[in-house]
């Protein structure tokens, strides 16, 4: 067998695996195809090697080896489904289920609960345990998260990760033997910390809950979409737990090089505003009286028409950083064809980073905004304040063409673009600053598109459409290049793929990109990133 | 003189102290040769005291009998980071009394040990940690050691040698598990008393991260006298394999229980019948444990024949341990015997490992079930089945100490447990 310095090949249920030194039998089995039942183990956090549900066999040993722990050696024979791993294993389940309310019916876990899926795969069918149950009870233990001590099963994953990547020590065993119990600190809870939401993503089973999820829907309703974070320029890969087109939840994704498998509390609760109502569901058309609806096509040419008019006074653009940089390279592009003029964005920037001092690399970030490295990238300018608003001074009075794409103009009163002699607004959401809009398009939000976004790190990444957009609206790059396409006389734009592989080819940032190869890691921009995105 | 009981059988190496109240003291264990050991150690040197441990063939008397000279030469020889010696002195297991008897009649015994030991496997600083319930113990000790490092027997350059040792006592908080030398290293430095996962072993990563070695008060207090005597001469008592002499500690159903000190290989039945003294009120043998509660129980007829030496306890199907011998007469209620060391065990299970967290708290339910007269024919089974589980499954022997006693008991008092069974049955309570 093939001993050399850097790998070792052993077999593992008589698949011959060749692995490097120093990889655990768990990974090493995963290579194998195998996936060994475990709890306390996780990959991100150190490996106390407690929960014993990893157990496996292994030639010449004197005892089944916890498979987490354990280093592959050269040669080694190792039985994951033997007899005797299975019966160690079958073992620990029952013992699990011992003290277990087996109160799935009302818990917020099941149908995603490990317990319930090891237990189904290799445990009893009947618990032999006829002795009343230990009781706990339930504990705030404040944030966002709430405990069920009587489903818990002691894998003190969230306590290794407030202790080793939080690094903020909140939690703790409390009591030994089967009177232990997770506890926080006397009346210190979790508040006041900023990452504690992924402890609820890390239990294994229901013994710590989302109070924001809490009874919310039922796992098996759910539908997971990936898509990355818009609550800071961070770029966290996360998922879209959707039902009934309303995102429930945001989970986080791995990406070693982003994320790790983490996210903050603060992005992790942002998502409400994805499902807020109020939505602009068609094109409106003012043309001196009153605004009216209509269709895409008319709206187009009629915007179309004023723009001609107005041509020779240049054009003033606001684009948002929560667009995508297929929807901001359209818009650029549009800019561009109008006349062109600069094209400005605001964003809101926190005080301080928030750090999760256990992943280098890692934190929610001074700005609040998804993309405006990718903004940045594609030559617009950041005006404004920290609070994400002013700046526009130069803009509001404009007397030639005004385009607005995404931003809510909320500091803006009924008279911006009164003066302008075309006003195009792109967005989700009017508002008083529409009012003068000669056309306002609706378009649909990250969550009802496809795209990308680039993260502080230049990092551009992928996103998938988890929502059905509200009536009539589209998504920015499709409007934006079919008006850029009408007035050049070029194909339209028909795909996100499309459109970022125009980018690719117009932008020099983007250049020798392909959406494909983004694949659901991403990749980094050729460019150095311009330090705006901190 | 009469510590409790003294037997003329007896070898009364390590216990000579016991019962007289002035050998505690400093200039008296001077006077009978004491700390001569250890300048004879610092004119050896280190490897030296380590050979002629070995020489000895002295084991570990903390229950797994490891050679303490072998477990000494897994330290590093040139020490790159600090060394560490721990003293065992969390003696916890039910029946055990022998390294408080060694503490309190005899201090500077014990600090003499851990000196010498220290020195061998290069430490310059040693730790004592004794069971969280040894106020007096432990105070005897700190006193002795204040001594000692008055009269320079410790501390900066002891007896002039140039040789840096640091004893400090440490009580600790009154938990079982911090008897097992991992999580004594965790108690020490002031985590949650648990076993840590081997490897690595202490001599590479120990207490601090650093080399580590651990050893029972016993082992250590035999040191200076194998160091002032010769490892041949600590030989002519043992076997080939179980050399020197060794506390027993008796308890239970005999006239006269206590602590005795014998050459390892002593008939067990003469333990009980001569040593001492017999069976209380004349009444019969029906088990005897022989290592203390973790351990296989022998029924009175495997007892006959067998010689108290690691090996010969082994061969009959149980375990020396740390030699805490429990003998029970023919009232004894075997199904509340065991039921009481299972409760022990799932009230001092650390509660890391699943198969010992839960399988310890079950066991002891399903035993007071039986007890209570509400079991049945089926929970046997599952006791069985359970205890298979538990065994080799964890990361400390502990739960494997639980499952021993209910194995053994269920497969040689059988008859008792189905009595309660029956009973129960019969009465319509289960």
């Amino acid at each position: 067998m093939a001993d050399t310095p850097n790998t070792v090949t052993l077999t593992i249920d008589g698949r011959e695996v060749t692995v490097p030194r120093g990889t655990t039998l768990l990974k090493a089995a995963k290579e194998a195809g195998q996936d060994i039942p475990h709890y306390c183990y996780h990959e991100g956090l150190s490996s106390p090697a407690m929960c014993r549900l990893c157990l496996v066999e292994v030639e010449g040993a004197p005892k089944p080896m916890p498979s987490c722990v354990t280093q592959a050696m050269n040669g080694q024979v190792v039985k994951t489904q033997s007899p005797l791993a299975l019966e160690m294993r079958e073992g620990v389940l029952e013992f699990y289920l011992v003290n277990h309310p087996l109160d799935c019916p009302i818990c917020d876990m099941s149908g995603e609960c490990n317990l319930q899926d090891y237990v189904h795969r290799e445990g009893r069918d009947h618990g032999r345990s006829v002795e009343p149950k230990r009781v706990f009870g339930r504990d705030d233990f404040g944030g966002d998260v709430l405990f069920y001590g009587d489903r818990c099963v002691m894998c003190t994953r969230c306590v290794r990760f407030m202790n080793e990547m939080e690094q903020d020590s909140r939690l703790t065993v409390v009591e030994r033997g089967n009177r232990s119990v997770i506890d926080t600190f006397f009346d210190h809870g979790l508040e006041g910390t900023h990452w504690h939401g992924n402890i609820v993503d890390l239990c294994p089973v229901g013994a710590l809950v989302s109070k924001d999820f809490l009874y919310k829907a039922r796992a098996w309703d759910l539908t997971h979409t990936p898509s990355i974070c818009p609550s800071c320029s961070q770029g966290c890969n996360i998922e879209l737990h959707t039902r009934d087109n309303l995102v429930q939840r945001l989970k986080p994704r791995q990406n070693l090089e982003v994320n790790g498998w983490w996210m903050c509390d603060h992005g992790r609760l942002s998502y409400e505003w994805i499902n807020h109502g109020h939505r602009l569901e068609a094109p409106l058309v003012r043309d001196g009286g009153p605004a009216r609806a209509m269709g895409w096509k008319n709206a187009l040419i009629s915007l179309l028409d004023r723009a001609g008019a107005a041509a020779g006074k240049g054009v003033r653009a606001v684009a948002s950083p929560f667009a995508s940089n297929e929807d901001l390279a359209a818009f650029a592009a549009l800019v561009k064809e109008l006349g062109g003029g600069p094209i400005v964005y605001r964003s809101a920037r926190a005080a301080d980073e928030i750090p999760l001092k256990g992943y280098p690399g890692l934190a929610r970030r001074r700005d609040l905004t998804p993309n405006a490295t990718g903004a940045g990238l594609l030559g617009m300018t950041r005006v404004g304040g920290d609070d994400g608003l002013g700046g526009l001074e130069g803009v509001a009075g404009h007397d030639g063409i005004l385009l607005v794409l995404g931003d809510p103009l909320r500091d803006q009163s009924a008279d911006f673009g009164r003066n302008a002699a075309l006003y195009a607004y792109f967005g989700a959401r009017g508002g008083a600053a529409t009012e003068a809009a000669h056309v306002v398009l609706p378009v649909t939000t990250f969550a009802e598109q496809e795209g990308t976004f680039t993260n502080l790190q230049g990092r551009v990444q992928r996103f998938w459409p988890a929502l059905q957009g509200p009536g009539a609206a589209r998504p920015a790059w499709l409007v934006l290049g079919a008006l850029v396409a009408q007035r050049t006389g070029t194909e339209v734009t028909r795909s996100a793929g499309d459109a970022f592989a125009w980018m690719a080819q117009t932008v020099p940032a983007f250049a020798g990109m392909t959406y494909d190869d983004l694949g659901t890691r991403g990749a980094v921009v050729s460019e150095p990133v311009p330090l705006s995105g901190d | 003189m009469a510590y409790p009981y003294v037997s003329d059988r007896e070898v009364r190496l390590l216990s000579k102290g016991f019962g007289d109240p002035k050998a505690r003291r400093l200039d008296a264990y001077v006077e009978r040769g004491g700390y001569q050991a250890l300048r004879k150690a610092f004119g050896m040197g280190p490897d030296a005291v380590i050979d002629e441990v070995k020489a000895s063939g002295l084991r570990g008397r903390g229950g797994a009998g490891f050679p303490a000279g072998v477990k000494w030469s897994f330290m590093p020889k040139e020490p790159t980071r600090p060394h560490y010696l721990l003293c065992n002195a969390d003696e916890s297991e039910p029946g055990t009394f022998k390294d408080r008897e060694l503490i309190r009649w005899d201090p500077h015994q014990l600090i003499e040990g851990v000196l010498i030991a220290a020195y061998a496997i290069r430490a310059k600083q040693a730790y004592v940690y004794c069971r969280g319930e040894f106020f007096e113990t432990s105070s005897v000790l700190a006193k002795a050691l204040e001594d000692a490092y008055a009269g320079g027997y410790a501390g900066k350059d002891i007896l002039g040698s140039g040789v840096d040792i640091d004893v400090t006592v440490h009580l600790g908080g009154g938990a079982y598990i911090c008897g097992e030398e991992t999580a004594l290293m965790n108690s020490i430095e002031g985590r949650r008393g648990q076993p840590r996962v081997k490897p690595p072993f202490p001599a590479a990563v120990g207490v601090f991260g650093m080399p580590t070695t651990v050893n029972n008060v016993e082992t250590l207090t035999a040191v200076p006298h194998i160091v002032a005597n010769g490892g041949a001469w600590y030989r002519q008592w043992g076997t080939e394999k179980s050399t020197g002499t060794k506390l027993f500690c008796v308890s239970g159903h005999v006239n006269k229980p206590g602590n005795y000190e014998l050459p390892l290989g002593f008939p067990l039945m003469d333990l009980i019948e001569d040593v001492c003294g017999g069976m209380r009120n004349g009444k019969a043998l029906k088990a005897v444990i022989p290592g203390g509660s973790s351990v296989p129980i022998l029924t009175a007829a495997e007892c006959r024949g067998v010689n108290l030496d690691y090996e010969s306890v082994q061969a009959a199907g149980t375990m020396l341990g740390c030699a805490s011998v429990i003998i029970m007469d023919q009232d004894t209620h075997m199904v509340k015997q065991v039921r009481r060391m299972v409760d022990f065990y799932a009230h001092e299970s650390c509660g890391q490992c699943t198969p010992c967290r839960e399988g310890t708290a079950w066991m002891a339910k399903i035993l007071r079930r039986i007890e209570d007269g509400r079991g049945t024919a089926e929970d046997l089974d599952t006791l069985l089945a359970m205890s298979r589980q538990m065994t080799g499954t964890t990361i400390c022997v502990l739960s494997d100490s639980a499952a021993a006693p209910v194995v053994s008991s269920i497969n040689k008092f059988k008859d008792e447990y189905m009595a309660l069974i029956r009973r129960g049955e019969r009465a319509g309570v289960a």
